[in-house]
Formats: structure tokens, sequence, C-alpha cells
């Protein structure tokens, strides 16, 4: 338990776009432990996509730019992987689940056949993959798998899409679960139940969880650490507790401000004054 | 993904067509073929006014000399002559106007009408906008080209004509383009609060989606210009075009056609003519539909 | 499913009525003599002219004169002006020929045009993809008529190759196989040099299909697994981007039976594109509303066999 399984040093991402150039992550630090659950916080332009996507290299290298900065994987530099290392890397050891399961999954080929390529690709040694798919939709809380690894994605509801991605991410057995916004495009009630199912995968296969979101509200009772990043600087990080009952920076005080609270009397939601974060 | 950051924007355009401007200059391609139509339509109308005031430059297209019948190529016929004398060179300057002109005043025609088809399709819709598009699928069943030479054939080649059936057979695209338009516009939160607002539905129409409109509209007639020219040269290739002894590219192949085996070079260049010609107004459509499109696939 | 394919019947014979009304109006509604001959044409007596008028039934009300003309049309009774047989015959004589100049060069514009757009967006942006769009392009701006003649003078005349009609006069092929390839070569060349504006315009949609496919989430999930950029590229957007080349059949069907009225001139290939020009020298309405009719439900036919493709490819399609 000595090293961390992912550093991240001074990471820098620029976007060069056709009339300009855009700073999305500037010289961010953080470090995950294995089996750690660290979420990071901040609004849509804040850079913490992209701060993900970037640690598999997921990014597209035109626009994107990965201008200096380390991620070290388990003691191995990502940033300088060939192709076939950063292949087992994706999906093997990192996966990913996106926001928006309704376009994530490949219209044209079934359940089944996109969770066994994943299965078949990085554990080569599992012999009946076809079960080891029924075991997985098991696992996420879809019903009568055995029949349903057979739908095709549009079969399926928003949020039974979203278990799939999760079967399909874990069934590689990876050491870091990425999930990016995972519960944003779902409806509220359904939120909650995804958030409890990561929550019981985590326990059960005890896999590190980054879990990206704009919502606060979601982090206490899921996330052991917390950074919050604000136009591409990490502003804050702590544990979660330290964090919500003594936010240091000025926006993560907005933000925590942000969430509705039950019961209070204010006729307006609180909004985040960009201007005078700006100039502090 | 990552929307903007707090620093000062360089000089960005403001407006769309700006944008799209800027995009499209910088394409080489596109930028290259559009100075050759323009270098093509400045010829075309150089040598039509030639045509008209009876200056013969380099020579008279319609002298006849049967003394240098069917020479090659040589130091006064830069392109050989035909079969009656006549300088090709000559006559392939003189033809040009007349293939520019199909082009250009066939794609107004076709964006005329289809533009009033789709509008009207695509505004009023129910079974309006049913029946119109049914009679529209069915005519784009129609293979063009035998539809315009049998309208033409019946109709008698004059360029008028072959101008007008090619619009008439052509505005397929522009109608369904500019019916989509409004149908996705007509129920846009704009437009309803322009309609919420009182305006007329003229007003909106013009106001609001028209301009919408106009930048795949303006792309298909671009890429409509080529497909006239090559149905008039078409046309007068089998003898229903504008017909001699006014020269076009086409019906100079055509006359070259008995003359095969022995003059190779009335073939050759007016198809390279035509060839020139389309593919420059190809490569800028296609280029401004590059630039234009790009708008709409950037978040 | 069935009742997809029910649907799209009924539009389809829908659409037919449509074509009919077209094809029967370009004919009859364009202003000029109705007879072939000029009228004044002092050796046509009036006695001729009314057996004409009556034949094609041209003193009727507009609405009669289409029915009843329709009426002909699949009776048999509508004969041509030329030599007075039923006019579906003389096309059904020659659809056999066209069918077969006709799918060759579908055939071929779609394989081609497959792999050439796949080439391209495979390297997208680099020289390989420059040269293929550029090639493309010239493809399409290409006057068939004049590459034909080109072609057919480099063959004939070089090459001393027989190129004309469907099989080489005044040679007698004993051996089945030479038969057939006689047969296929005269076939194969105004079918490529039709197929030339195909390959290039499908090409573009293909290429342009793929780097948009390319750009969608499920793509970025693909390589997120793990998968090699092959994979990626041949597994996930490649079935994906495959819509435009069924598209393509329905625009293609039109654009090649046009082009092949030319080229079967050229080539003196006896399909219905050669009938057609026949028939525009004589003015034998009756085969030119036949044909323009005969050729649309053509096209009316693949769209339809295009439609069940989409089915067949895209499983949303198939479980609405």
């Amino acid at each position: 338990m000595s090293k961390p399984l992912l550093q991240v040093r001074d990471l820098c991402i620029e976007f060069v776009l056709e009339d300009r150039t855009i700073e999305a992550v500037k010289g961010a630090t953080f470090e995950l432990a294995a089996g750690e659950t660290l979420a990071i916080v901040g609004e849509s332009g804040s850079g913490k996509s992209v701060t993900a996507l970037a640690l598999t290299r997921l990014l597209p290298v035109p626009p994107a730019e990965i201008k200096r900065g380390e991620i070290l994987f388990d003691g191995k530099n990502v940033l300088t992987m060939d192709a076939s290392q950063l292949r087992k890397l994706r999906g093997g050891r990192i996966a990913y689940i996106f926001q928006e399961p309704s376009t994530s999954l490949n219209p044209v080929y079934t359940v089944r056949s996109q969770i066994a390529e994943a299965v078949r690709l990085h554990r080569p040694d599992v012999t009946d993959v076809d079960a080891e798919v029924v075991r997985w939709l098991d696992a996420v809380g879809i019903v009568d798998p055995a029949k349903r690894m057979h739908d095709y994605p549009h079969q399926l509801s928003g949020g039974m899409q979203q278990r799939v991605m999760i079967a399909m991410a874990l069934a590689c057995q990876p050491d870091i679960l990425v999930a990016d916004e995972p519960t944003t495009a779902l409806d509220v009630t359904i939120q909650a139940q995804i958030m409890e199912l990561l929550a019981s995968l985590k326990e059960r296969f005890g896999m590190a969880v980054i879990l990206i979101t704009h919502n606060f509200g979601i982090v206490s009772g899921f996330a052991s650490r917390v950074l919050v990043m604000y136009r591409g600087k990490i502003v804050e990080q702590g544990t979660t507790t330290e964090v919500l009952r003594a936010p240091k920076h000025a926006y993560t005080r907005a933000l925590i401000d942000c969430i509705p609270q039950l019961g209070s009397t204010d006729k307006r939601l609180k909004t985040i004054d960009h201007a005078a974060l700006d100039a502090a | 993904m990552i929307t903007t950051a707090p620093e000062p924007i360089a000089t960005v355009p403001a407006t769309p067509g700006g944008r799209a401007w800027r995009r499209f200059r910088a394409n080489k391609v596109g930028v290259t073929a559009m100075a050759m139509v323009i270098v093509l339509a400045v010829v075309a109308l150089v040598f039509f006014v030639f045509d008209r005031l009876g200056i013969p430059f380099p020579m008279d297209p319609d002298a006849t000399n049967l003394e240098r019948k069917l020479l090659p190529p040589n130091a006064i016929n830069w392109l050989g002559t035909d079969n009656l004398g006549r300088d090709v060179l000559s006559r392939l300057l003189n033809g040009a106007y007349i293939s520019l002109t199909v082009g250009f005043v066939a794609v107004f025609v076709s964006l005329f009408i289809g533009v009033i088809v789709g509008a009207v399709s695509g505004y009023f819709g129910k079974w309006i906008d049913n029946l119109i598009m049914r009679a529209v699928d069915a005519l784009m069943c129609f293979p063009t080209f035998f539809l315009i030479l049998t309208a033409v054939a019946l109709l008698g080649p004059s360029i008028f004509n072959i101008i007008f059936v090619i619009g008439l057979v052509s505005w397929t695209g522009t109608a369904r383009l500019v019916r989509a338009e409004f149908l996705t516009l007509r129920e846009s939160s704009y437009v309803q609060a322009a309609r919420a607002l009182g305006q007329r539905g003229w007003k909106i129409i013009f106001r609001h989606i028209l301009p919408n409109a106009a930048a795949p509209i303006l792309v298909t007639a671009v890429l409509g210009v080529p497909e006239a020219i090559l149905a008039e040269a078409g046309l007068s290739f089998l003898g229903f075009g504008v017909q001699p002894p006014q020269a076009t590219w086409g019906n100079i192949i055509a006359d070259g056609k008995t003359y095969i085996l022995d003059a190779w070079w009335l073939i050759l260049f007016p198809g390279l003519a035509i060839l020139l010609a389309a593919l420059s107004f190809y490569l800028t459509g296609d280029a401004l539909r590059q630039a234009v499109e790009t708008r709409s696939e950037r978040q | 499913m069935t009742s997809f394919i029910i649907r799209r019947l009924l539009v389809s014979f829908v659409l037919l009525f449509f074509i009919s009304i077209i094809s029967f109006f370009i004919v009859t509604l364009t202003p000029g003599s109705p007879y072939p001959w000029g009228e004044l044409n002092p050796k046509v007596s009036e006695e001729v002219k009314r057996v004409f008028r009556e034949k094609f039934h041209l003193d009727r009300p507009l609405p009669e004169q289409y029915a009843l003309i329709m009426r002909d049309l699949f009776t048999g009774n509508l004969r041509s002006i030329k030599d007075e047989r039923p006019v579906l015959e003389k096309i059904a004589e020659r659809l056999p020929a066209t069918l077969v100049l006709n799918i060759s060069a579908l055939a071929l514009s779609l394989s081609f045009g497959l792999l050439l757009g796949i080439y391209g967006a495979r390297h997208a942006g680099r020289p390989p993809d420059v040269i293929t769009s550029i090639i493309a392009f010239i493809f399409i701006a290409l006057p068939g008529f004049w590459i034909s003649y080109l072609v057919a003078i480099a063959l004939v005349d070089w090459a001393a190759v027989p190129i004309l009609g469907t099989h080489t006069i005044g040679v007698a092929f004993t051996n089945g196989a030479q038969i057939f390839l006689d047969g296929w070569w005269h076939v194969m060349m105004p079918a490529s040099i039709l197929a030339i504006g195909g390959i290039a315009v499908q090409s573009r949609f293909v290429r342009a299909s793929m780097i948009e496919t390319l750009r969608e989430d499920y793509i970025r999930t693909a390589r997120a697994k793990g998968l090699d950029e092959n994979t990626v590229f041949y597994r996930h957007a490649l079935r994906n981007s495959i819509r435009p080349l069924i598209t393509g059949i329905g625009m293609l069907l039109p654009a090649l039976i046009s082009g092949a009225v030319i080229i079967e001139n050229i080539f003196a290939y006896p399909g219905m594109g050669r009938l057609g020009y026949e028939a525009v020298l004589e003015r034998d309405y009756p085969t030119l509303v036949a044909l323009n009719f005969v050729t649309a439900a053509l096209v009316l036919l693949g769209n339809l066999v295009a439609d069940m493709l989409y089915a067949v490819v895209d499983p949303r399609v198939r479980l609405e």
C-alpha cells in the first residue's frame, strides 16, 4: 500500500482550435490509491472530463495537446507508453463509463457482442464468454440477463443502458473505473439507483473509482476524497468530510452553497459569480 | 466537451456567414477552384461581347476555310481546325458562354421552383406536404437526362427550351432541402416567439427561415451548375442541344464524331473544356459545403 | 418487419401512380404538333390524321386520354408509331440487356465506391486521401460521352479490340467459356464507363459518412475498451457508415439509366437507352411515354429493394 496506483503530476493540456488555443487543464496534480474513491467536481469547462480522458490518452490528438506533465499508472508513465501497452491499459486496467449511455453503445451490435468483445480482449483465459456476460449483467442488476443480452442498445431504457456500460467496463476487471458524469443524462430516480449500484459494486470488487461530476450532492456518501476544479486548475483537494465542512476556496464554498437545501426558505437558487471568483 | 475559457478571443468574425467564409478562404483547393470559375465566367462574358460586337478574336469562329480543314494543332490554329476549316480554339471560346449561361440560368430556374415548392410544403405541412413530397419522390425516380431529352426533342432545341427543361427537372433537391429547413425551424423557439409577437407568416419566412437555409441552398446551386453544363453538353452531343452553326462544346465533339480517327483534337479539347468547367464548379461547391457544414457539427 | 414491407409497398403504388401521370404529361402536354410529321405536311391527308387522333384518343378530354393511354399500355395496345408493334413488347426485348448493363454498373459503383471511400477515410487528410479525392472529383466531372469516345477509339484503333454490341460479330466461338467471356467483355466496357461517375460519387459519400461516424460516442467507447484502431475502424465504424451506400442505390439508378442513353449509343449496345434515343429521333410518342414510365418504375423497384436493405443493415429500422 506504499505507492499510489495513479499519480498525476503537473498535467497541462491545451486545445488548438482554428482561431484560438484553449488551456483546458493547467498543472493538475493529484494521486489515487488502490481501492480509493476520488470525486472530481467542477462545472462544464473546468477541465475535469479532459483530465479523466487524458489518463489513457483518449483525447483526440489534434486538437488536444498534452503539453507537460506525467501520468504514472502503477509506476509507468502513460504519456510515453507505446500503442500496445496503451491498449492493454485501456479497458483492462482503467475502464470508463460515459455520460450518455444511449450514444455510447454501438447501435448495430447486441449487448452480448459488445461485452463479449471486451472480455475476449482483456481476459483471454475465460472459456465460456457468454456465461461471463450473463454473470456481469446480473451483477449490475439487469433482470433476465440471458435474454436481455441479445437485445440491441436502443431496446433498453437509459438506466439499463448505463448498467450495461458498467457491466462492460467491470467485466474486464479493471483497477480503476472512471465514471464521467454517469448519472447526468438520467432521470433523477434512476440516478440514485445507479449511484447505489456503483457503491455496492465498489464494495464487492474493490476497484478504485474516479467519479466526475458537477453535482456535489452525489459526492458525499460515495467518495472518500474530493478534488475541486475551476477553469482548468485544481483549487481544492482533501477528504470529503474536510472539504464539505470547511471549504478553503471561494469556489468550493460557492459550489456547496448551490446544492438546494430541503426546508430552506430561499426564494431563488444560488448561482456562481464567476467574475468575483476570477478577480479573487 | 470543453466550452470556453475566459481568454480574450482573437479576431473571430461575428456572423456564421463570416466564419464560413473564413473557413472557405483557408481551403486552398476551394479557393483555386473558385478562381477558375471566375476566370471562366469572365472569359465567357468577354467572348460573348466579342461575338455580339463582331470582333473575331483570335479568329472568327464561324469563318470556314476549306483549304485549312482538319488540321492538327499548329502555329496559327492552336487547337486545330474542324472539318470546315473553322478554328477550334475560337469556337471553344465562343461556345463557352452557352455552356455557362445554360448552367447558371437553369440552376436559377430550378432554385426558384425548388424554393417555392419546398417552402409551401414545409410551411403548411400535413396533407399538402404529403402530396407534394410524394410527387417529388416520383419525379426523382425518373432518369433525368432521358426526361430532358424527351422534352427538348418534343419542344425543339432552342437555348431557352433547354434551360427551361433542365431547370424544370432539377429542382427536387432544393425543394427537399428547403422543406427540411422549414420543418425544423417552424417549430423552433424563435419562430414561435416571432409568432407570439404577432409577426405575419411571410415575414417569418423571409426574416427567420430563409436566411438559415441560404447556405445549403447556395451549395446546392453551385453543385447544380456542372450538372446543367454536362446535361447541355450531352444534348448537344446527341444533336438536341443548341443548333449549329452556333458552337457549343458538345456539338464540336458531335461534329468531330465522324472524323474521330483522323482528328482527335476535335474530341479532346472541347471535352477538356467541359471537364475543367465542371471540375471547377464541383470543387468550389464541395469546399463551400465543408465551410458551411463545419458550423453545425461543432458544439 | 411485415408491416414495414406493407407500408413501403403501399407508398410505392402511390408513387407509381404519380410516375404514370408525369410520364403521360411530359409527352402530351408538350406544346407542338402531336403528329410525328409536320402539321402542314401536304403529303399527309386529313384522313390519316383523323385515324391517328383516334388511335391515340387525342380528341378526348385529358383525364380520359390519360386513362385510355394507360389502359392501352398495359393491355399491349399501345403501339409504336415506327413499326406498329406493342410498346411493351419492344421494351421487354431490350430489358434483359439493360438490366445486365445497369446492374453491373451499379455493382461496380457500390463496390469500388465503398473501397475507395474507406481508403480515403482511413487516411483522412493525408496525401493518399487528397489524391483519391482529386481523382474522385475528376471522375464526377468527366463527361460520359467524351470518355467513352476516347476509350472506344483507344481500344478499337490502337488495340483492335471489338467493343460494339453484345458479342463480337463475325467470330464463331465454339467454347462455352469463350462465349461467356466475350459477352461479359461487351457488357463490362460500357458498364465500367457508366460506373465511373457512380464510383466517384459513392466514394465521397462513404468517406464522409465514415469520418462522421468516427466522431460518435460509441467509437470513443470502443477505443476506451482497448480495441486497436483497425478493429475500431472496420468493425465498429464501418457497419454504421454503410447507409449512404444504400441510399446511393436510389440516387445511382436513375443516373445510370440516364447515362446509358448515350453510352449505349456509342457502344451500339441494344438496351433501352438506345431504344429511347431512336424513339426521340422519330418522335415515337407511345414509346417515349412507355419508356419514361418503365424506367422510372424500375428505379422505384430499386428504391424498394434499397429500403429492405436498410432493414438488414440497421437493427433500429428492423424492429420498428
